[in-house]
């Protein structure tokens, strides 16, 4: 009961927490809750028109919504990348981050949730997918899967950075007998969304362009090179505007295990063109509309151009430690490395893998503007998230938020140590 | 209207009795309740529905589409017959590439007319490159068909053994009967086309918009799992004319043909055409290295 | 019946029997030589139909497709008009008719009896209604009677679980020019377009 009124405290404390800010803080607020009610009313239309307020037609039917939820997938597994070093391996200038990390998750979740749910024809028959309320195809659908552990996820990442921050909040140290398994369960976990969510693709063997053993392994390489980017300019923003002490040493890690990660990423495309190329089948139609344009169509040839230069470039930036380590090169970087694989996963994945379609046809897809105003207000969304979760968490972790004496003194549950 | 929040099943408390008591039936749902144009908004999947479920079921939507199209509209729910497998076989020797069948099926299964809906795509080839869908043309223009060096190769749904749209519904929208037809139920269908992305044959088609059928062109001889008007954000696709076949027709494709290029039946029926064509001429499937067993074989009868 | 009227009557129906066979022969072997209208079609008909049992109809098909007034034959061929039987071109009636049936080889009275002209005739002289033309067809595009017979060739209505309905070979194939013709056809599906 105590833990109860401590909590609602909590909660009311951070919503006060979040009403306080600078200008620039209203600012970014103001802005994206303007693309927010934007995309709300782009949402309508779709919702009024049918998906046809889309440039999805039959033969590309999965497009800029499914490309979006696939990266944000990546992102949210990208997460671990932090809680690695520190649970494993127990090194403590990360550790103190970590929490954010999952509070990019959190966000990235729900950003997922919110493009799915664009995406499908009967958002109002979405509650079929809920097992007992209608019937979840497991474990035939890799689609009914994937339902199961992004949503597993986003309550283990919400279980867990909830947790975390209460317990600092009442300057108790977490109970690792509880917390310590959730934290390591999210690392498999983790690497399990973002697989679930290649085999969703990968399984379908009629989509050659996708139907490739290491796409799993593609998509885990991609999201762990870009997802902590954010994170990386999140840390420095902290650093810089509040009293967060967050050590180079946990910055330049990090973006040094991005660098890794890029390279297997960069290594795995270039065995992918060279499959295409050298065996020279049908199935090279699909990157030949990426990379050269097909029959006289390439849209997006310019875009996927621009995805492989900005990950070189991103790569090297990252792999070499002075431009690693000096904040100009590290933050083109994480811009340049975001928009690479945003481009390359979102865009060139889908994309191509429905272009030519399975008779042939080449339809060239382009987003409608419609199509770009929901997504934005998804992001904003999601952004907005991200930035009430860190504005209450950096308090927190600072010790500037925390729970009354008076709540400490009459009690709490004798499971949490005191600090 | 009594809606389906009556705890009438004898046979206990049924997911939807629970859920409309829980959510307060006469209260929020009251609209969907009382309002004859949309199907209970909570019920189970169509293989769980008892016989009286399903015929009040049938009964709503008979009521819906009489009244948008103005004339009485009939829904069925045949069952398979016992014993029969159904197995299609087209004739591309003599195909001319006319799409009579096409325009037939749009008729006979109400597909939508705006934005336009074609169950049935027929792809223009070139005798010199044989069976190749990289370079097969749908959108052919021509005075007369055939048209010199070229042949043509309808595709539509195969109705697969081994299906991949069916392994990859996450709500077990799509399922194949007993009889062999692959069906979808439009009213469970939640439109996140998976299935669409498994097909390999492009057999499967998206309600984008609302569909639209003028009201003197509707077939108003329906199927629940056929030709019943569908609504806006469903998958959709040849049912083999379930609400024909099922009653010993041909389906409409069939019977159009100008030069009897179609043929349907019963697989396991010796003295059907399907077992001749088996059995005298040289059958092929598409794509086969898919595995996914398709129902419909191509041949040439010449 | 005393034995005297029953050997009689043996003896007298032999004799009968005899006799009819041999006029029945001598008038066959006149027919033949002389493929002259003598009003003995009836009589060839009968023998034909005794003789190809297998071909017995057993499909129901649809009234033969004549064009308006071409048929009964006889309506205008005066059996008692001896017939020219050289192949030539026709000049008088039928003109319209374009032959492309392997006319190199064949002319009109290859498939149309001479004799009676409401009937066609087989390679063999049997003649054949023009409501089982099928039996004509088959006897040189035997693969395609085959398959007619299974309804695999041809158009196909009806019911696939009970009798099958068949149509005759001519009412797709114009039998003097049977090859389909290009046709026009129905309009093209609409290229998927964007939202802009």
């Amino acid at each position: 009961m105590r833990t109860l009124r401590a909590f609602a405290e909590f909660v009311l404390g951070s919503l006060r927490i979040v009403r306080r800010g600078n200008l620039l803080y209203w600012a970014w607020i103001a802005f994206l809750l303007a693309l927010i009610v934007r995309g709300v009313l782009a949402y309508a239309t779709q919702l009024e028109q049918g998906l046809v307020a889309t440039s999805m037609r039959d033969q590309v039917s999965w497009a800029f919504y499914i490309g979006n939820f696939t990266f944000l997938v990546g992102v949210a597994a990208a997460a671990v990348l932090l809680v690695i070093p520190a649970y494993v391996y127990h090194w403590k200038p990360i550790k103190e981050v970590v929490v954010l990390g999952e509070c990019l998750a959190i966000s990235a979740i729900a950003m997922c949730g919110l493009f799915v749910t664009v995406d499908v024809g009967r958002p109002d028959r979405l509650w079929h997918l809920v097992p007992g309320l209608g019937r979840l195809n497991v474990p035939n659908s890799l689609l009914a899967w994937d339902v199961v552990v992004v949503n597993g996820y986003f309550v283990l990442n919400l279980l867990i950075a909830t947790y975390l921050l209460f317990a600092l909040y009442l300057r108790k140290k977490p109970d690792p007998r509880f917390f310590t398994p959730l934290v390591l369960l999210s690392i498999p976990w983790a690497i399990g969304i973002h697989t679930v969510t290649a085999f969703l693709y990968n399984g379908l063997a009629a989509r050659p362009f996708w139907n490739s053993a290491i796409l799993a392994p593609r998509f885990l390489a991609s999201a762990f090179c870009s997802g902590p980017a954010v994170l990386l300019v999140v840390m420095q923003l902290l650093r810089r505007f509040t009293r967060f002490e967050i050590q180079d040493a946990a910055i330049w890690k990090v973006a040094e295990l991005m660098a890794y990660a890029m390279g297997v990423n960069l290594f795995l495309l270039g065995a992918e063109v060279f499959k295409e190329y050298y065996s020279s089948t049908e199935h090279l139609a699909h990157m030949q509309y990426m990379f050269t344009g097909l029959a006289g169509h390439a849209p997006i040839v310019p875009y996927m151009w621009t995805a492989v230069g900005c990950s070189l470039v991103a790569f090297l930036l990252f792999l070499v430690p002075r431009t690693r380590r000096s904040p100009l090169t590290l933050n083109l970087g994480c811009f340049l490395i975001w928009a690479g694989v945003y481009i390359e996963k979102g865009m060139g994945l889908i994309i191509p893998g429905l272009t030519p379609d399975t008779l042939g046809e080449i339809y060239e897809y382009f987003p409608s503007r419609n199509e770009l105003w929901v997504s934005a207000g998804i992001f904003s969304i999601g952004f907005l998230l991200f930035t009430l979760m860190v504005k209450v968490a950096t308090p927190i972790l600072l010790g500037e938020f925390q729970a009354s004496v008076r709540a400490e003194q009459s009690g709490t549950e004798a499971s949490l140590k005191p600090t | 209207m009594s809606h389906g929040c009556d705890a009438g099943a004898t046979s206990g408390l049924s997911r939807r009795d629970f859920l409309c008591a829980l959510a307060g039936c006469a209260a929020a749902a009251a609209g969907s309740c009382a309002d004859p144009t949309h199907t209970p908004f909570f019920r189970d999947h169509l293989k769980e529905l008892t016989p009286e479920d399903k015929a009040r079921l049938l009964r709503e939507l008979e009521q819906e589409f009489s009244a948008r199209y103005g004339k009485p509209v009939e829904v069925a729910l045949d069952s398979p017959r016992p014993g029969v497998e159904f197995a299609y076989a087209l004739d591309i020797s003599r195909c001319v590439g006319c799409r009579r069948c096409v325009h037939a099926c749009v008729a006979e299964n109400n597909q939508s007319r705006d934005p336009e809906i074609q169950w049935i795509r027929v792809l223009e080839m070139d005798k010199e490159k044989g069976v190749d869908f990289a370079h097969a043309d749908p959108y052919y223009e021509a005075d007369t068909v055939p048209r010199p060096g070229h042949f043509y190769v309808p595709v539509a749904c195969q109705h697969c053994r081994n299906a991949p749209c069916v392994k990859t519904c996450p709500v077990g929208a799509t399922w194949q009967e007993p009889d062999g037809i692959v069906v979808i139920d439009y009213d469970w269908c939640i439109g996140c086309r998976c299935c669409m992305a498994a097909c390999p044959y492009g057999a499967r088609h998206f309600n984008w918009g609302e569909p639209e059928i003028p009201a003197e062109q509707l077939n108003p001889k329906t199927h629940y799992l056929g030709n019943r008007p569908r609504p806006k954000g469903v998958v959709e696709k040849c049912t083999f004319c379930i609400q024909r076949v099922r009653a010993g027709l041909y389906p409409a494709c069939v019977e159009v043909c100008p030069v009897g290029a179609r043929k349907f039946g019963d697989l396991r029926d010796p003295d059907g055409e399907i077992r001749y064509i088996l059995e005298h001429k040289r059958v092929f499937v598409l794509k086969s290295e898919l595995a996914t067993l398709p129902r419909f074989y191509y041949f040439f009868g010449v | 019946m005393p034995a005297s009227r029953r050997s009689w009557i043996a003896r007298t129906s032999t004799l009968a029997l005899g006799a009819g066979a041999a006029g029945w022969s001598a008038l066959l072997v006149l027919a033949a030589a002389c493929r002259d209208d003598l009003g003995l079609a009836m009589v060839v008909q009968a023998e034909a139909s005794a003789t190809s049992a297998e071909q017995t109809s057993n499909f129901q098909v649809p009234p033969p497709p004549f064009s308006a007034g071409v048929f009964p034959c006889t309506d205008c061929h005066d059996p008692e008009i001896p017939v020219n039987t050289n192949r030539r071109e026709l000049k008088t009636a039928h003109q319209e008719i374009q032959l492309r049936h392997d006319e190199e080889h064949r002319w009109c009275l290859d498939c149309h009896d001479a004799a009676n002209r409401d009937m066609l005739h087989l390679a063999g002289g049997a003649l054949v209604p023009f409501e089982e033309s099928y039996r004509l067809c088959g006897q040189c595009h035997g693969d395609k009677y085959r398959d007619w017979r299974a309804g695999v060739h041809g158009r196909r209505t009806g019911h696939w679980d009970g009798e099958k309905s068949y149509l005759l070979c001519v009412h797709c194939h114009n039998s003097h020019a049977p090859a389909f013709q290009p046709i026009e056809p129905m309009p093209a599906p609409t290229p998927p377009r964007r939202t802009p």
